[in-house]
């Protein structure tokens, strides 16, 4: 009985112990969800977004367009990747914008867009985003949401921190993320990093009428992995910044080697000082071969043509031009507060966020207060730049954005969450958790002097358990936060195409303006358009078949194809000879080794057709068009080399006329 | 005739030189496609509007193509209205009461006969269809109505003057009022 007893004392104290350790497990910070975020991101059918949404598509090379608040996906912009749907990359005319000087790359991993700006705000004329890989920038007109130019960078190796613009778009700017050799001069061994090693500060010049880009000049600077910028304004208006990490140039297992020092360097570049020196004679023509992609909007062509030179300045000879300011643990993101006072840098290791003045950075420098170089870059006293530091806030801070009302919002990675603090006193004023491992954020217009202060967007690389899986591999995704309020709260999620690294929002009526609704048949200058019926042939000039094609609702023209051999080279020309808003016509033909066509009212677009067998190829529209949609159609009969059929095709809408 | 039966007179005359300037009447067309609308204005003396996009839609259903060159009236109609105007300011200018009852009636008539031809052009378009369209419904014509809505297939059609066409009206009311006026009221 006693035995008993002591048994039962025994479990029930156990119990109590165990009860009270797992009661002393800490809570969780749950996301504040607003009682009414359904009302709040409802958006009712057919009625407009209050925002565009512009988010990289990572790698899958594109630019997703989505609506906010409701988080609706409208657009897939192709822009470094062939894209079927379209066409993008696949077209004779859209083929030259992927051209490289290492021939056609037909995707690349794309990071961040950003807006166009006038006066620091911005503009909603253009949007730019980066190719990491094979580096390049492109640049979107947000009048027809298309890829219109797309220029190569030399010199450059992972062209990261790009393609951030000055206040009135003067420059957007490129920088490796992979310091490498100078071009022609990059057969060296690896292990003489530091000697030849160097990054490539580069400034493209955006012209202000037309968009066009050109590479202004690069500023060759010592070989770091140059990762994040973003350009000053107002008062730091002719300054730009990048962050930099691997300052012990280490050249093999970067996770340990790169992460040896303390600090690393945020780098302050005088670009309007470049402009200067450049005007002087400073800089030097060097040989370097890239491309400069362009689409005609009167052609619907692009062209591709090669650049040979590049003029560059070597930072180390040009005092004044370039200074180092350190900067703790791996700095990640770089960013300027809206007044353009404050620069932000998040080193990716820490567990504070530095602010540094550009007021201090200016008395720092009148007053050489130096601490070292740096391969012949000076090196700035931290605490002579410095503002003060923001404790407390999280691990790994990378990304910060700005509010209306002075605060900042900053990313970190580590810890899954987005911090909000105030931007003078520098002190943590609220926490949410993001579900998970953000990377950037937005808010709309949070890189610009004035910022919205309505929501933040979190980028989320990883999304585990939030939606229903698809397998092993899954989203990424968004998550949208209200910000109006004293506290952040969590309004709406949802998933992204590609991995969005960075996404930039701006008001809709901005873009709305310009919107195009069709190309002007009358001005397509495309050679091979058919602009009427009449104009509607075939021709043959060797092995070379050109189909002037016409689609209109419902018929193509020609429709019946006669006389093409294996082997030959048939270019469907196709133009849209409709001239109304949202009426596309497709393109398709049997066996095509390559896409389809879609082809927008008033334009043309060119598919390659090799056919290599006998037989009858239908083709036909693909883009459900109209109540005889189904009837658009034709065949292509391909005849043996030896069976002498002439070549012959019939016609649609004339073969009805003269009935 | 009164001073100011001849103001209003002239100032009637006035109103129809507008309408040599603005859309004199307008027919349009709406659908499930086409929240926003389509419309065809047509003037004195030429068609304007969305006239290439309704004969994009209306080869299904096998309506001619409508084409400014297709009407003589475009020829016509100014001189009409020209001739009117200067009938009316000189009725005014000799302050003749019987030539502003000849005005109101060749008005009259010149209305009946625009309204007439009108409806003939109507019902050409409407039921002289292409045999080989795509869209044939038994029993079905397409004749837009003179004024006012009618739903033709999945288009509601409307026709309605334009501000050209309300200029004429106010100016012919106008007109009428004075010749009564002058008639009841004014025994000289």
């Amino acid at each position: 009985m006693k035995k008993i007893r002591l048994i039962l004392v025994g479990m029930t104290l156990i119990a109590l112990v165990g009860g009270s350790f797992t009661s002393c497990k800490p809570k969780k910070v749950d996301s504040l969800m607003a009682g009414d975020a359904a009302q709040k991101v409802y958006v009712a059918p057919g009625k407009f977004d209050e925002f565009y949404f512009f988010t990289s598509g990572g790698f899958s090379g594109q630019l997703g367009v989505y609506g906010l608040p409701s988080g609706r996906l409208l657009k897939n912009i192709p822009v470094f990747s062939q894209d079927p749907t379209t066409g993008w990359g696949f077209t004779e005319e859209s083929k030259p914008m992927l051209n490289t000087s290492h021939g056609f790359v037909p995707w690349d991993d794309s990071h961040h867009p950003e807006l166009s700006k006038t006066n620091g705000e911005d503009d909603g004329r253009w949007i730019f985003i980066n190719g990491n890989n094979t580096p390049r920038i492109a640049r979107i007109d947000l009048s027809t949401f298309r890829t219109v130019d797309i220029i190569e960078l030399p010199n450059a190796g992972g062209n990261h921190a790009s393609p951030f613009c000055t206040e009135n778009t003067e420059y957007v700017v490129g920088n490796s993320r992979f310091s490498v050799p100078l071009e022609g001069r990059d057969d060296v061994s690896i292990t003489t990093f530091k000697e030849n090693f160097k990054g490539a500060a580069t400034f493209v010049k955006v012209d202000p009428e037309s968009g066009k880009m050109s590479v202004a000049f690069q500023i060759v600077v010592p070989g770091f992995n140059y990762d994040l910028a973003h350009a000053g304004k107002g008062v730091s208006h002719d300054w730009m910044f990048f962050t930099c990490y691997n300052s012990e140039q280490a050249h093999n297992l970067l996770e340990v080697n790169a992460s040896q020092n303390d600090k690393d360097f945020v780098m302050a570049v005088n670009w309007k000082k470049a402009e200067e020196m450049i005007a002087q004679g400073k800089g030097k023509k060097i040989p370097a071969r890239y491309m400069h992609n362009m689409y005609d909007e009167k052609t619907h062509s692009a062209t591709s043509t090669e650049e040979k030179e590049v003029i560059v300045i070597m930072a180390e000879e040009m005092p004044g031009l370039v200074y180092y300011i350190p900067c703790p643990k791996s700095p990640h993101g770089c960013d300027i507060s809206p007044d353009g006072k404050y620069i932000v840098a998040s080193g990716k290791l820490a567990a504070t966020i530095p602010v540094f003045s550009f007021e201090k950075l200016q008395k720092a420098i009148e007053s050489k207060a130096f601490e070292g170089e740096v391969a012949g870059i000076p090196v700035l006293k931290y605490d002579q730049v410095l503002a003060g530091e923001v404790q407390q806030t999280g691990l790994g801070p990378l990304h910060t954005e700005f509010d209306d009302k002075g605060f900042a919002y900053t990313s970190f990675f580590v810890s899954s969450e987005i911090v909000k603090w105030d931007l003078e006193k520098r002190v943590v004023v609220d926490r949410a958790p993001t579900y998970y491992s953000i990377g950037h954020l937005c808010i709309p217009g949070g890189d610009s002097h004035k910022p919205s202060g309505k929501y933040v967007i979190a980028l989320n690389k990883i999304t585990k358990d939030r939606y229903l899986p698809t397998g092993p591999e899954l989203t990424q995704s968004a998550q949208l936060f209200d910000i109006s309020g004293e506290k952040m709260t969590l309004l709406l999620d949802f998933p992204t195409i590609g991995e969005p690294h960075y996404a930039q929002a701006i008001p809709a009526e901005k873009v709305v303006k310009n919107s195009k609704k069709f190309f002007k048949i009358e001005e397509n200058a495309n050679p091979f358009a058919a602009k009427s019926e009449a104009e509607a042939k075939v021709v043959r000039s060797g092995n070379r078949v050109d189909v002037y094609m016409i689609a209109i609702r419902s018929h193509l023209n020609p429709d019946n194809i006669e006389g093409i051999k294996p082997g030959d080279e048939v270019y469907f020309h196709v133009t849209n000879l409709e001239q109304d808003w949202d009426v596309p016509h497709g393109f398709a033909i049997k066996g095509a080794n390559n896409s389809e066509l879609l082809i927008m009212p008033g334009e043309t677009a060119t598919l390659k057709w090799i056919p290599n067998r006998v037989g009858m190829f239908p083709f036909y529209c693909t883009d459900f068009c109209s109540a005889l949609h189904q009837e658009m159609q034709g065949y292509a009969r391909v005849s043996p080399a030896s069976a002498n059929v002439p070549l012959s095709f019939s016609g649609g809408a004339t073969a009805a006329d003269s009935k | 005739m009164k001073t100011s039966s001849r103001n209003i007179v002239l100032l009637c005359a006035f109103f129809m030189i507008g309408a040599f300037f603005v859309p004199f009447w307008k027919i349009i067309l709406e659908a499930p496609q086409y929240p926003e609308g389509l419309e065809m204005k047509i003037w004195l003396y030429k068609i304007t509007g969305d006239v290439d996009k309704i004969n994009g839609l209306n080869h299904y259903i096998g309506m001619k193509l409508i084409h400014e060159d297709e009407f003589p009236e475009f020829k016509i109609m100014p001189w009409a209205l020209g001739f009117l105007i200067a009938f009316g300011i000189l009725g005014a200018v000799l302050r003749i009461r019987s030539l502003i009852w000849a005005w109101v009636g060749s008005l009259a008539v010149a209305g009946s006969v625009a309204f007439y031809d009108f409806y003939q052009w109507l019902y050409d378009y409407g039921h002289n269809l292409n045999p080989h369209a795509a869209i044939k419904v038994p029993g079905m014509s397409y004749q837009p109505p003179m004024l006012g809505y009618k739903q033709l297939l999945n288009f509601l059609a409307g026709s309605f003057p334009d501000i050209g066409g309300y200029l004429v009206i106010v100016a012919a009311l106008g007109i009428v009022g004075v010749a009564l006026y002058e008639q009841l009221y004014r025994k000289d």
